[in-house]
């Protein structure tokens, strides 16, 4: 994805998001209180960033998304190369890591560009969950004057089975 | 606010996680794993039960850390996730100063951060970084 998505931070987004983290800080949902005014403006919780997936195009962990027939096919092409298909692959893929660096402020109203590019992969034998292959990915999010925002370095793990409990 | 090495924050994140608060999440970030929604696809791929995104873990640490540093000093957030977060558990998150440098009239401050289950599993372990 060298071109990037647009991805604009709205008000209502930034307060669902705040509440689905228990957060009920004016900061997040509030222009006229103080706290905010000293933010410069409604501001995003630290991992707000993830909301871009509903902006992202062929996000692959929105299966039910309503797509173009042009997106169907990139989606379908995105799946055979990675050798599963439907809906096989989700049940395998975890979440191993998550790194952000902030640069700058986002605020309500910015339109951000994310463009992520892949970074390292590598193999490991593990004890809970059989061969796993992790693979990193970097996205950089760029407000509407350019400045970049936040980097965010994910990786992720496709497990051989199930993690043990 | 001034920080020391060695001071410590704690306290609870999330207290009996029900599959609504997972679903909230999903509906808020966009991720629609079924994993983390559908107990059907959950059992059939080999786990007990639907189980937390690993972000909204980190997103309830993310308003531990902001809730006690302020609003807008994070410079770097990151964690490894180390276990699921299921239905029913309750998280209380703890952060300890490692490292406090002077630069330009700011604290930089280094926090190492764990988040614990109910049987003190570390379900998320990481660090921020924090200009105050």
């Amino acid at each position: 994805m060298a071109d990037g998505f647009e991805f604009p931070v709205d008000r209502t987004q930034v307060m669902l998001f705040a509440r689905s983290l228990l957060d009920i800080s004016p900061v997040y949902s509030d222009p006229n209180h103080p706290d905010t005014k000293a933010q410069g403006g409604i501001i995003v919780p630290p991992t707000f960033v993830q909301c871009s997936a509903h902006w992202q195009p062929n996000y692959g962990l929105d299966m039910t998304r309503p797509l173009s027939e042009a997106e169907k096919a990139a989606r379908a092409e995105a799946q055979a190369q990675r050798g599963g298909g439907g809906g096989g692959n989700l049940g395998r893929g975890l979440h191993a890591e998550q790194h952000y660096e902030y640069h700058h402020p986002i605020h309500v109203g910015d339109t951000l560009t994310c463009t992520t590019r892949p970074g390292e992969r590598w193999e490991k034998e593990g004890r809970r969950g059989g061969k796993l292959t992790f693979s990193e990915s970097i996205s950089e999010y760029r407000n509407q004057d350019g400045v970049l925002c936040v980097t965010a370095r994910m990786i992720g793990v496709q497990t051989e089975r199930a993690v043990e409990q | 606010m001034k920080l020391k090495v060695g001071d410590k924050h704690q306290a609870v994140v999330i207290e009996n996680v029900i599959r609504t608060h997972i679903v909230k999440y999903a509906g808020a970030s966009g991720d629609f794993n079924p994993l983390h929604h559908d107990d059907t696809f959950a059992q059939r791929v080999g786990y007990p039960t639907v189980f937390g995104h690993g972000m909204l873990s980190m997103g309830l640490t993310g308003t531990f850390l902001t809730n006690w540093l302020g609003y807008g000093k994070l410079m770097k957030y990151g964690v490894r996730f180390t276990k699921q977060v299921f239905p029913g558990d309750t998280l209380t998150a703890t952060g300890e100063v490692t490292d406090v440098k002077e630069e330009g009239g700011k604290q930089i401050a280094t926090i190492k951060v764990i988040t614990l289950n109910q049987n003190g599993e570390s379900v998320v372990e990481g660090e921020a970084v924090a200009a105050l």
